[in-house]
C-alpha cells in the first residue's frame, strides 16, 4: 500500500504550550485513519498543521512523496487535500450551488478576458463545472436545495454541503473535522455510508476527527489517539478499544 | 408608574440633547448688515425639534405599528424580478435616457451627467465594498488618479480624450494594484484606515507637487472630448471641424452638454455590462467567497491576495474611468475636488443601495446627487437630512434600497 500522507514527528508550539508533540502516523491511498482523544487533545491544532493554517514549529508533512510542511494552505488544497471545518464555514448567504461552483474556482476558466467574452473554453468549463456539481448535490441529496441560500439548510444538510464542497474538487485526501458533530443518529449512519462510498467509489482517503466511538470504530482503518498533544496510542479499532492507556485517558470504563 | 417614569426621564433626556444641539444649528440666526455682524436668537424651530424628539421618544411603542408598514413596503421595482420582463425594463429606461435630454433644460442634462459619473463610482466601488467586502475608505484617490491622469496627458503630451481614457483607467488601475499589495492583507478597521490614509495622500501630494500638477490651482484648459474630431465650441481650434458646422446647423451649446451627457450615459452602460458580467464569472463569485469566509476560500484553494488584488484593481480601475471623464467635462481640476467626503458620497452610495446590488448603486447615486439639487433650498439642512436618511435607512432597511438577489441557476439534466 501506497503513503499518501505521511506526517512525521510534526509539533506545534504556541509560546510555552505543546499543543501537538512529536506526532506521527501515515494515511495510505483508499485507508481511512481517524485520530481521537479528548478535547484539548490538539487534533484540530494538528489538522491546522497538516492543511497549511498554521505553520508546524517541527517534523515534517508530506503529501504523495512531496513535502508540504508550512505551505501556504490554498497551495496545499490544490495539491489535492482538502478539509472540512469543526464549526461549518460555508459561504452562507450564497446559493448552494454557487458554493459548489467557488469551490472550483481553481479548475474553471478564471482569466478575465474569456470570462468577459464567453469564450468557448470558458463556456465548456463552466458546464463542466456545473455538471459536477450537480452530480455531487445529487449524491449528498441536496440536489432540491441547489438554488436555496447555504446558510437557511438544516445543519445535518450544511454538513453534507461542506463534504460536497470538498468533492467538486476531486480531492486525494480528505480531512474532516468532527463530521458528526450535531448530527442525529439516523443522520450519522447515512454519513457513515456517505463516507465508506467515497472511499469506494472516488478512492479516496480520509482523515477525521471524531468524537462519535460508534462512527469511528465502524468505519477506520487505523485510529490515532491523541492527549495533550501527544499520541498515545495507534492501531486498529479493537487495539485501540483494549488499550489501558486510552481507555484512561479517554473512552472511559464502561 | 415606575415605567411611567422611566419613559419620561428618557424622553426629557433625549429633548435636552436635541435643544443643545439644535440651539447653535437651528436657533440662531446670523445678521449681517453693512457695519454689524450679529447673531439673533429664533427659537421656534427649537422648541418644534425639541417637542418632536420629546414627543417621539415617549410615545415611541405606541408608533412603532405605524412605523412598521414601512417595513412591508413592496419591493421597490417588481418588474425587475423576472428575467424576460428585466431586459425589456432596461432597454426601456435605456431609451428614455436617450431621449430626454432633447427635451430638457441645460441644467437638468448636468445634473444628469453628474448623477452618472457617481453611478460610475458608485458600480466601481461596489466591487470592492459590496462584492469582495473591503471597507475603502480612499477610493477618491483612484478618481483623482484618472482625473490627473487625461489633465497632465493632456497638458504636456496633447493627448485626446479618446486614447486618454483606458490610459487612465489604466493607471488607476496600477494605483489599486500597488497599494493592494501591501494593505489587503489587513483586515476590516485597518484597511479602511490605510485606504483612508491612501486618499488624503494622493490629494496631499497633487496639492504640493506644484512643478506637475500647479498645486492648489490644479490644471485649467482640458480639452474636451470630440466625436469622431468634432468638436463642441463655437470655434474649433486648429485644423478641427465644430460639430455644428459639420451637421450645418446653428450653434447652441446645448450640443456639448448632451454630447457630455451621452458620453458618460456610454460609459456606464458599459460598466455595467463589463460588472454584470464579472460578477456572474469565477473571480465574481469568488470576491463573494471571500467576502463571507476567507478561511473556508484557502481551504478550497483560492488564494484570497489574488482574489482581493482583482477587486482593488478592477474597482479602481472604473474610478479612474470617471475620473477622467470628469476631468474632461470640467475643463478645471484641481486636488480641492478629492476631498475625502468624495469616498464617503460614493460609499454611502454603496451601502444605501445594497450593498452588492447594481440597480440598488444606481438609485441611490442618483438620490444622493439629484435630490440635494432639488431641494436647494434646505442647503444649509443637506448633511442634517443627509444623516437622517442614513439612519431610518439603518432602522427600515439595513440591507438597502435594493438588496442583492441570488442568481438562480439552471441545473443540467443527467
Amino acid at each position: 500500500m501506497d503513503k499518501l500522507l505521511e506526517v512525521s514527528d510534526l509539533s506545534m508550539q504556541f509560546g510555552g504550550l505543546r499543543a501537538v508533540d512529536q506526532v506521527a502516523f501515515e494515511v495510505g491511498s483508499k485507508q481511512i485513519v481517524a485520530v481521537i482523544g479528548p478535547n484539548g487533545a490538539g487534533k484540530t491544532t494538528l489538522f491546522n498543521c497538516i492543511s497549511g493554517f498554521y505553520s508546524p514549529t517541527g517534523g515534517r508533512v508530506e503529501m504523495a512523496g512531496e513535502e508540504i510542511t508550512g505551505r501556504p494552505s490554498h497551495k496545499i488544497a490544490r495539491k489535492g487535500l482538502v478539509r472540512t471545518f469543526q464549526n461549518i464555514r460555508l459561504f452562507k448567504s450564497m446559493t448552494v450551488i454557487e458554493n459548489l461552483m467557488v469551490a472550483q474556482h481553481t479548475r474553471v476558466n478564471s482569466r478575465l478576458l474569456s470570462g468577459l467574452f464567453k469564450s468557448r473554453n470558458y463556456r465548456r468549463r463552466e458546464q463542466e463545472a456545473l455538471e459536477r456539481a450537480h452530480y455531487w448535490l445529487e449524491r449528498v441529496g441536496l440536489l432540491e436545495f441547489a438554488n436555496r441560500e447555504a446558510g437557511n439548510l438544516a445543519y445535518g444538510q450544511q454538513r453534507r454541503l461542506e463534504i460536497a464542497r470538498c468533492m467538486v474538487l476531486e480531492p486525494k485526501l480528505l480531512l474532516l473535522d468532527e463530521p458528526a458533530a450535531g448530527l442525529n443518529p439516523k443522520e450519522t449512519s447515512e454519513l457513515d455510508q456517505l463516507i465508506l462510498g467515497l472511499r469506494e467509489e472516488n478512492n479516496l482517503s480520509i482523515l477525521l476527527i471524531e468524537h462519535d466511538m460508534k462512527l469511528v470504530m465502524g468505519i477506520s482503518d487505523h485510529i490515532v489517539v491523541l492527549d495533550q498533544g501527544m499520541p498515545i496510542a495507534a492501531g486498529t479499532p479493537d487495539e485501540i478499544r483494549s488499550n489501558e492507556r486510552v481507555i484512561k485517558a479517554y473512552l472511559g470504563e464502561s | 408608574m415606575n415605567f411611567l417614569r422611566v419613559k419620561l426621564v428618557d424622553a426629557t433626556l433625549a429633548a435636552l440633547l436635541t435643544a443643545l444641539l439644535s440651539i447653535p444649528i437651528l436657533g440662531t440666526h446670523i445678521i449681517s448688515e453693512p457695519g454689524y455682524i450679529g447673531l439673533e436668537w429664533d427659537g421656534w424651530k427649537v422648541f418644534i425639534a425639541v417637542a418632536l424628539v420629546f414627543s417621539v421618544r415617549l410615545f415611541q411603542e405606541q408608533l412603532r405599528p405605524l412605523a412598521r408598514v414601512t417595513h412591508l413596503m413592496p419591493d421597490m421595482a417588481p418588474a425587475l424580478r423576472f428575467t424576460q420582463n428585466r431586459r425589456l425594463v432596461m432597454m426601456l429606461l435605456l431609451f428614455v435616457a436617450l431621449i430626454w435630454p432633447f427635451f430638457s433644460s441645460r441644467g437638468n442634462v448636468d445634473i444628469a451627467t453628474l448623477a452618472l459619473i457617481y453611478i460610475m463610482m458608485g458600480l466601481g466601488l461596489n466591487i470592492v465594498v459590496g462584492f469582495a467586502g473591503l471597507l475603502d475608505l480612499g477610493y477618491v484617490a483612484f478618481y483623482a488618479v484618472g482625473a490627473y491622469s487625461y489633465a497632465l496627458l493632456s497638458q504636456y503630451f496633447g493627448v485626446s480624450f479618446w486614447l486618454a481614457l483606458p490610459l487612465s483607467g489604466l493607471f488607476a488601475a496600477s494605483f489599486g494594484f500597488i497599494l493592494g499589495f501591501p494593505v489587503l492583507r489587513l483586515r476590516g478597521d485597518y484597511l479602511a484606515i490605510v485606504t483612508l490614509g491612501f486618499g488624503e495622500i494622493i490629494r496631499l501630494v497633487l496639492n504640493n507637487w506644484d512643478s506637475l500638477t500647479g498645486g492648489p490651482d490644479g490644471i485649467g484648459s482640458i480639452a474636451k472630448p470630440t466625436l469622431f474630431g468634432l468638436e463642441f465650441s463655437r470655434q474649433a481650434g486648429a485644423g478641427g471641424i465644430p460639430f455644428h458646422e459639420f451637421m450645418g446647423i446653428e450653434y447652441s451649446g446645448m450640443y456639448k452638454v448632451i454630447f457630455l451627457y451621452l458620453l458618460a450615459l456610454a460609459l456606464v452602460v458599459f460598466a455595467l455590462f463589463v460588472i454584470n458580467r464579472l460578477i456572474r464569472m469565477p473571480v465574481g463569485r469568488a470576491w463573494e467567497a471571500l467576502r463571507e469566509d476567507e478561511i473556508a476560500c484557502r481551504s478550497l484553494g483560492l488564494n484570497p491576495t489574488n482574489i482581493k488584488l482583482s477587486a482593488f484593481t478592477l474597482g479602481a480601475t472604473f474610478a479612474g474611468f470617471a475620473g477622467c471623464f470628469f476631468a474632461a467635462r470640467q475643463g478645471f481640476i484641481n486636488p480641492e475636488s478629492f476631498t475625502f467626503i468624495e469616498s464617503a458620497i460614493v460609499l454611502a452610495i454603496v451601502v444605501l443601495g445594497g450593498m452588492g446590488s447594481q440597480v440598488g448603486v444606481i438609485l441611490a447615486a442618483i438620490a444622493m446627487t439629484v435630490l440635494p439639487e432639488i431641494a436647494r433650498e434646505f442647503d444649509q439642512f443637506r448633511m442634517l437630512i443627509f444623516g437622517g436618511v442614513m439612519v431610518l435607512m439603518m432602522i427600515w432597511r439595513p440591507e438597502g434600497l435594493l438588496p442583492t438577489k441570488r442568481p438562480v441557476m439552471e441545473m443540467p439534466h443527467g
